[in-house]
């Protein structure tokens, strides 16, 4: 039994720097709300109720964790081979786009499941070029691709609205520009029993399938290589640029699928409305999750949650619809501070399992 | 300024149980250039950062125009007016030569008021024997003028014994013979005392005044520069040829045997784009090894990294059972070259992943290794990565354990098991036991010799000239990029070979023209 409960402490270690984060960050987030005169304390129950305290917070906590999930995937996965991408939300725009106009491209009448292939397929092609063009600058240009990725995603953006408001407008918008609506067949519906769209299942299915390429795949093992070491990588002849390349096509493909969800279940053609931020938020859900696929589930309806609950604080305690990012700024700078821990975490693991090993052994052995 | 004279008597340092210097006296007279001589590891750094206060002394006094002085720290011995040029520039790139003399002081006011400094600084110029502008950006000099001002940095802290490690490794022929001429004649000026560390018997002869030799930690001469010569010193430096070990029965290497690795014309560039390896050709046949002498900063990092596929090399050929080489995974698996590189935990593992993992890098991919399809089988793995360990002695034998927690010996012997798991037909090694205890050099040692014996042909570069005497049928020195001397291992003249790695040889074009390696014809 003890050595079980070992073992269990052993899996769970990672997820203490993101457990100490939260707790720091709701400790600032008292303190800052405190020193307002605001009740405190009820402005964290607001937070909760807000989030999974009604079947109706729950709903609307999924539909913003859905995109969530994929666009922490385009950190985390080019993560695994050592890039650290920030530009998620220029994929997310050009997978939106990407996805708004190929209807405009097919015959009408056009069935709707090979449609929607095409759509996503776009979006997927979209987003994944985008970040590997960030990849290709770091590996044959030595451009930084953290930096790189950022201003590749301002320039996407702009793109974006270049397009939905000249070429692509439809005339009909008048006071929100947008690419013409989707026809009613290819919108993407919501899960059977529930008022959240199938981005969700995708979004889940997707960070499910990263987790085990990831853990189990022999390409997830290339990327952990080169990743953890390059030199050890070119070393072994693994082709380094081609796995990071890859890597960054994952990522990005995932937040080009999370724009296209957007657009074909929730506003039906692209417009401004798409640019919310969840290519920035997915950095913060990544980095929770310590670009771990499985984690990232969690993460997301956390911050996702935490989004949702802002109109609650509105509404009661005549809060600014900005105290939830105060909120998600705490997070991140003490997701940032106790990542010191993690050196101290594998020294940890390793006295635990040894102790497994010879539970009779003094542990400091 | 006055030069100052520098004594010390049984001077000792040990590291662990290593003893890095051992009971050394040498005396250094006031306005001489002094040289150090040594090879890599004979005791020369930890002597000089013994002087320095880097790393203090742990035995033995030193003293300063005949009183004794303790050094414990840096600011003792800036105090005392020791200062020291590192091998590497220590200016700051982005600012002027006269920011840079000020930011050498260390203690600056908040506000610098720079007309009173700029005066100061003027007037300090017009004292020195060459001079740089004070407005220029550092970025813009040439390399020797970075030296100039790293010497002039000393003058300007009014140092007055100056130790310079190895000073003209970074400049051009023209630009060591300039600054060298300088420093001889401010010490001959009676303005400092120069210490100087060096490689280059040319630089003994021509600049410095006297000349002392280390040899594993121990002083082994000490002579006025005027009485020697450089066969003399090489002597001293690489040891009396020792008498011959009992030769361990090694078949001799075959006259027809196939060539396993064959290099031509290799043009591999540096970090800083200059040509670090130029047009280097050699040839090594299956169950032979060809050893690699040199002293370190003369392509060798360059050479082995193109070898491996962590640098891209500029031109020229190398091929692997005949076949072209380009390091890609396909091929070092079709032809099965493996390699050890130094460092290993710099240059062949992951320390945060597990021995299991680390020793699965080259096959995780294989079919043996995978469950069909695309997943990986980590218990295959595992039971390898067990078995490995047994065979080749990794301790502590948990195959789960992250490899960075384990001490250097046992990296290596993981990495060994990795690549010599199975028959190799090109190995490359590159001071594969640097920085190890005896156990492991000798296990590691004895495992390269069996990979032989079963018809590896393993290139073998090394610092260490006693290794390669011992391990090598061929031995080649490399110097400034080139392969500048061959000769069979078991004739060689440690003094000859000393001669050309320190860049004193007369000829090396015409010197290797009589000597074409294993030309069949």
């Amino acid at each position: 039994m003890r050595i079980f409960l070992l073992r269990l402490t052993a899996k769970m270690l990672p997820a203490l720097p993101t457990l100490c984060a939260i707790a720091g960050a709701l400790l600032m987030f008292v303190v800052f709300l405190a020193l307002q005169g605001k009740p405190a304390l009820e402005a964290c129950q607001l937070i909760y109720v807000g989030a999974f305290g009604s079947g109706f917070a729950w709903e609307n906590t999924l539909q913003r964790a859905a995109p969530l999930m994929l666009t922490a995937l385009c950190v985390a996965i080019p993560a695994r081979t050592g890039l650290i991408i920030i530009g998620g939300e220029g994929a997310v725009a050009l997978g939106g786009l990407a996805c708004a106009v190929i209807p405009m491209m097919l015959p009408a009448a056009f069935p709707a499941t090979p449609a929607l292939l095409l759509m996503a397929t776009a979006a997927l092609v979209a987003g994944g070029a985008w970040i590997a063009l960030a990849g290709w600058l770091r590996q044959y240009r030595g451009v930084n691709e953290t930096i790189s990725s950022l201003l590749l995603a301002y320039i996407a953006l702009a793109l974006f609205n270049h397009m939905v408001e000249g070429p692509l407008r439809h005339p009909e918008s008048l006071n929100k520009p947008s690419t013409p609506p989707l026809p009613e067949e290819y919108l993407i519906g919501s899960l059977p029993g529930l008022d959240v769209h199938w981005g969700l299942f995708w979004g889940v299915l997707a960070c499910i399938a990263m987790y085990v390429l990831v853990r189990h795949g022999v390409f997830g093992f290339s990327m952990s290589v080169v990743g953890g070491n390059v030199r050890a990588a070119r070393l072994v002849g693994l082709p380094v640029n081609r796995i990071v390349l890859m890597a960054c096509l994952l990522g990005g493909g995932a937040a080009g699928l999370a724009g296209m969800m957007e657009v074909a279940a929730i506003h039906g053609s692209a417009n401004s409305a798409l640019l919310a931020g969840y290519g920035y938020s997915g950095i913060l859900v990544a980095f929770a999750a310590r670009h771990n696929p499985l984690a990232i589930i969690a993460c997301a309806l956390v911050i996702g949650g935490i989004e949702s609950s802002g109109s609650l604080l509105q509404r009661r305690l005549d809060l600014p619809g900005a105290t939830t990012l105060v909120l998600q700024g705490l997070l991140f700078i003490n997701l940032l501070a106790w990542e010191s821990l993690t050196g101290w975490l594998g020294v940890w693991r390793l006295r635990l399992l040894e102790t497994t090993r010879n539970p009779n052994r003094a542990v400091h052995a | 300024m006055t030069a100052l004279s520098l004594e010390t008597f049984g001077a000792g340092k040990s590291f662990g149980d290593f003893r890095a210097l051992e009971d050394v006296s040498i005396q250094v007279a006031a306005g001489t250039v002094h040289a150090l001589l040594g090879e890599n590891g004979a005791g020369k750094s930890t002597l000089v950062k013994g002087l320095i206060g880097y790393s203090p002394l742990d035995q033995g006094r030193i003293l300063l125009d005949g009183i004794e002085h303790a050094i414990s720290s840096p600011r003792d011995a800036h105090a005392l007016g020791i200062g020291m040029v590192y091998q590497h520039f220590t200016v700051a790139p982005g600012l002027t030569v006269a920011e840079n003399l000020l930011l050498a002081r260390g203690h600056l006011p908040w506000g610098i008021s720079w007309v009173k400094e700029r005066a100061t600084l003027d007037a300090f110029m017009n004292t020195m024997p060459f001079r740089l502008a004070l407005g220029s950006t550092v970025s813009g000099l040439s390399a020797g003028e970075k030296q100039k001002l790293e010497l002039l940095k000393q003058l300007y802290l009014e140092h007055r014994f100056l130790i310079l490690d190895e000073p003209t490794s970074v400049l051009t022929p023209q630009e060591s013979e300039e600054v060298l001429g300088l420093v001889r004649d401010l010490a001959h000026r009676s303005e400092l005392t120069v210490l100087m560390i060096t490689h280059k018997f040319k630089e003994v002869m021509s600049f410095a005044d006297e000349v002392t030799v280390l040899r594993k930690g121990k002083l082994v001469g000490h002579t006025k520069v005027e009485h020697t010569n450089p066969d003399e010193l090489a002597k001293w430096m690489m040891g009396e040829t020792r008498i011959a070990a009992a030769p361990k029965t090694r078949s001799p290497v075959k006259d027809k045997a196939p060539i396993g690795l064959e290099i031509l014309r290799l043009c591999v560039a540096s970090d800083r784009g200059t040509t670090a390896v130029n047009e280097l050709s050699l040839k090594v046949r299956r169950g032979e090894i060809v050893g690699v002498a040199g002293i370190s900063g003369n392509g060798q990092k360059e050479l082995i990294e193109a070898l491996l596929g962590q640098r891209r090399f500029l031109s020229g050929k190398i091929s692997v059972n005949g076949v072209p080489y380009r390091a890609t995974r396909n091929e070092m698996l079709q032809q099965k070259v493996f390699s050890l590189p130094e460092e290993p935990l710099h240059n062949a593992c992951i320390a945060g992943m597990s021995v299991a993992e680390n020793m699965a890098l080259r096959n995780f991919d294989s079919p043996e290794m995978r469950r069909p399809g695309w997943r990986i089988n980590r218990t295959a793995i595992r039971i390898r990565a067990q078995k490995l360990i047994a065979a080749f002695n990794v301790s502590p034998a948990f195959p789960d354990r992250p490899i960075g927690t384990l001490s250097g010996g046992n990296v290596q012997r993981a990495v060994l098991a990795r690549e010599l798991a199975e028959f190799a037909t090109v190995l490359i090694a590159a001071n594969p036991v640097f920085g190890l205890d005896f156990s492991a050099v000798s296990d590691i040692q004895a495992r390269i010799l069996a990979a032989r014996e079963q018809g590896t042909a393993v290139l073998l570069v090394s610092e260490d000239l006693d290794e390669l005497l011992e391990l090598a049928d061929t031995v080649l020195v490399m110097t400034n990029g080139r392969i500048v001397y061959a000769v069979d291992a078991r004739s060689a003249d440690r003094t000859t070979i000393g001669r050309y790695m320190g860049g004193h040889a007369s000829s090396p074009r015409a010197s290797l023209g009589g000597m074409v390696q294993h030309d069949d014809a």
